[in-house]
């Protein structure tokens, strides 16, 4: 098992949807083999068509708002007397997180598609807005499917869905979070796959719709490069991206354009949800060594009882709450290119809240995972090494859970 | 040597109507009951598939889920489910019995283990919802050489060419799904349309045991008579959910129940 260099990770799979012979695949009803093949023969017709890239770019710039920033955190570094942390803030695009890159690329597809209108999954609500956003945007219809856990905890985020016009399906089943959202989503898409088009909200699922947001976050990273090249004259010989993981679309997109540099030069960090202190639940499949599982169409780390039952998660942001992660992120830490660990709930409200105090800049909880990992790490590093921390989300979205965690909330 | 699901098709053929198979949730609402539901189903139907319950269903209706997360709340795990078949079959009046259910439960017990295992309790067939054609070439092998019955699925989004492919490559039973649905759907498209479609696999295959499910009621069930066999499954689910309501005994709801379908298709 190796990356290969040059060739674009998402691509880097077998005939059967596989990174490295075992994460991912295709684990669908007979009723999606066809809708999932005219989508993959439409992505890559569309991913080689000049005027199709044009038509993205146009948007990723115009719409979106490209750069988005790449920030110092004098104050942030100065505290921790280490290493130099900076802040690729991604939340500077239009909806206020990374999720609108994706939503974009499947507005298009739905478009090229013929179909009037798409379903989608949400936890944090940012991937429901964001298609909401651009189901306004190109005329579509948008049905978005929500946990009713995450309904209650996440509401500035589904009154901006509801105001976009698009329909919030509250689901009622099992832990009523983003797990039971996407099953939820599938099985609409089984029912109406004629009509609707699918997208998923993060780098899971069948190998097209990980390939798909990939392919859209991938933004992140292009920008990136040129920044650190624009701040450093070149690219830092000590790097450390650090980001969340949840399903690991941001993730994805940050590092895509590092994965073939030595990791002793690039070290690529992810987060993932430790969950409360003394709870023994979590969201973190990748650095608590879950076995591999079978979910939503593909195969990867997952928690899971002995049985194979998905087990209960639990964290404080509901956009890493999810049991399972991308199967590139498994693939990623088999090879040994990315490191894994996770912060708990109490390390990531911490972490909001020194950023919050020091420096001008809100992240939500999830990318609040990645800089307690920054928090940690800085003090022992010398200032010769560069942390970038991906500010993936606004935290005006949890709002609600600060002012009740923390006694206030400001902005 | 015929397989008994072969067996049981060629009785209903000789008796001029489709077979009868039943889909029920192991462990729905309790172990007990429902090995006790299975029996007493058995006086009608004429082959029995039993769901393993997982808790990320993505192509099961609110009838199927429902009996899974009482299942699953009630404790159900894999060796409870083939403890039940193994005393089904031991019971006197026992049809073939079709285990149905999603890979993830086959992988986690591991394929080779879990078809061992099968054959060992006396499962005939297998049906795995979410491990499509030609992804399933291995496991339908295995399955075959444990004498178990692997059932392909197809589809109204079936390409011909890729019906041909699957009949080719199928063992004693095929299952189409009459219509874009999840189980328990109302019936979207007419009979007719279905049956239309339905023959595009009999045209195919003349002689392959073709079942229809999704959408199978005691109200639409009469006017699949031409089927080889037909499956009627979230109707009987919720049948269950309905006499927990009315505290009555799921049991005896279910053999009337099946009675009853077995009745309009004779």
């Amino acid at each position: 098992m190796k990356i290969k260099k040059g060739i674009p990770l998402i691509d880097q799979h077998d005939k059967n949807g596989f990174y490295g012979g075992k994460f991912g695949g295709n684990y669908i009803a007979e009723t999606l083999k066809k809708p999932i093949d005219d989508l993959t023969k439409l992505f890559e017709k569309c991913r080689k068509d000049k005027n199709f890239i044009k038509e993205r770019d146009n948007l990723y710039e115009n719409y979106v708002g490209k750069p988005t920033r790449l920030i110092k955190l004098q104050n942030l570094t100065d505290h921790l007397g280490g290493a130099q942390i900076y802040a690729k803030m991604v939340s500077d695009a239009n909806g206020g997180a990374h999720k609108i890159y994706n939503a974009i690329t499947h507005a298009m597809l739905c478009k090229k598609a013929k179909k009037k209108y798409m379903c989608t999954d949400t936890g944090a609500g940012y991937n429901g807005k964001m298609f909401s956003m651009v189901a306004k945007k190109f005329g579509l219809g948008c049905k978005v499917f929500m946990g009713t856990r995450d309904i209650e905890r996440q509401k500035p985020n589904c009154d901006a869905i509801r105001k976009n016009g698009a329909e919030i399906i509250p689901v009622t089943s099992g832990s009523k979070t983003l797990v039971d959202a996407v099953s939820e989503c599938i099985r609409y898409w089984v029912s109406n796959c004629d009509k609707a088009h699918m997208g998923i909200g993060s780098l899971v699922g069948p190998n097209i719709f990980v390939k798909i947001c990939g392919f859209s976050t991938a933004q992140i990273s292009r920008e990136l490069k040129i920044q650190l090249e624009e701040e450093f004259g070149e690219i830092p010989n000590k790097l450390k991206l650090i980001n969340c993981v949840g399903g690991g679309s941001s993730a994805y997109g940050f590092w895509s354009e590092f994965f073939d540099y030595d990791k002793k030069h690039i070290e690529l960090i992810g987060v993932e949800a430790g969950g409360p202190k003394n709870s023994k639940l979590h969201a973190a499949p990748l650095s608590k060594n879950s076995k591999i599982a079978i979910l939503h169409g593909a195969a990867a780390y997952c928690v899971q009882d002995s049985d194979g039952q998905i087990n209960e998660t639990e964290s404080c942001s509901s956009g890493l709450d999810y049991p399972s992660c991308s199967p590139i992120h498994c693939f990623l830490k088999d090879v040994g290119r990315a490191r894994y660990t996770f912060a708990t709930d109490e390390e990531a409200f911490a972490a909001y809240k020194l950023v919050t105090e020091l420096e001008e800049i809100s992240p939500s909880l999830e990318p609040a995972h990645a800089f307690a990992e920054a928090i940690k790490i800085a003090p022992k590093l010398d200032e010769s090494n560069i942390v970038v921390v991906d500010s993936c989300g606004d935290s005006i979205k949890d709002m609600d859970i600060i002012k009740k965690r923390l006694g206030s909330y400001s902005r | 040597m015929k397989s008994e699901i072969n067996l049981a098709f060629e009785k209903c053929k000789k008796e001029n109507r489709p077979a009868l198979l039943t889909y029920t949730v192991a462990g729905d609402n309790t172990k007990k009951k429902s090995l006790e539901i299975l029996k007493s189903i058995s006086e009608y139907a004429d082959i029995l598939e039993l769901g393993f319950a997982h808790n990320a269903p993505t192509a099961d209706g609110p009838q199927i889920q429902n009996s899974s997360y009482r299942a699953l709340k009630n404790g159900i795990k894999l060796k409870d489910v083939f403890q039940i078949v193994k005393n089904y079959k031991k019971s006197k009046n026992a049809k073939p019995c079709i285990l149905m259910g999603y890979y993830q439960m086959v992988y986690r017990y591991g394929e080779k283990k879990f078809v061992k295992k099968c054959k060992q309790s006396g499962v005939n067939g297998l049906i795995i919802v979410d491990l499509p054609f030609p992804d399933n070439k291995e496991f339908s092998k295995l399955c075959k050489k444990n004498s178990i019955t692997f059932v392909q699925l197809l589809s109204p989004t079936t390409s011909k060419e890729r019906m041909r492919k699957i009949i080719a490559s199928s063992h004693d039973m095929v299952y189409y799904i009459s219509m874009l649905s999840i189980t328990g759907g109302k019936l979207k498209v007419s009979p007719k349309k279905i049956l239309e479609n339905y023959s595009k696999i009999k045209r195919i295959s003349k002689s392959k045991n073709a079942v229809i499910g999704f959408g199978i009621t005691n109200k639409t069930i009469a006017a699949f008579k031409k089927a080889d066999g037909l499956v009627v499954g979230s109707a009987l689910c919720k049948g269950i959910s309905d006499s927990i309501k009315k505290r009555q005994n799921p049991v005896i709801k279910l053999n009337r129940m099946v009675k009853e379908l077995k009745s309009k298709i004779i």
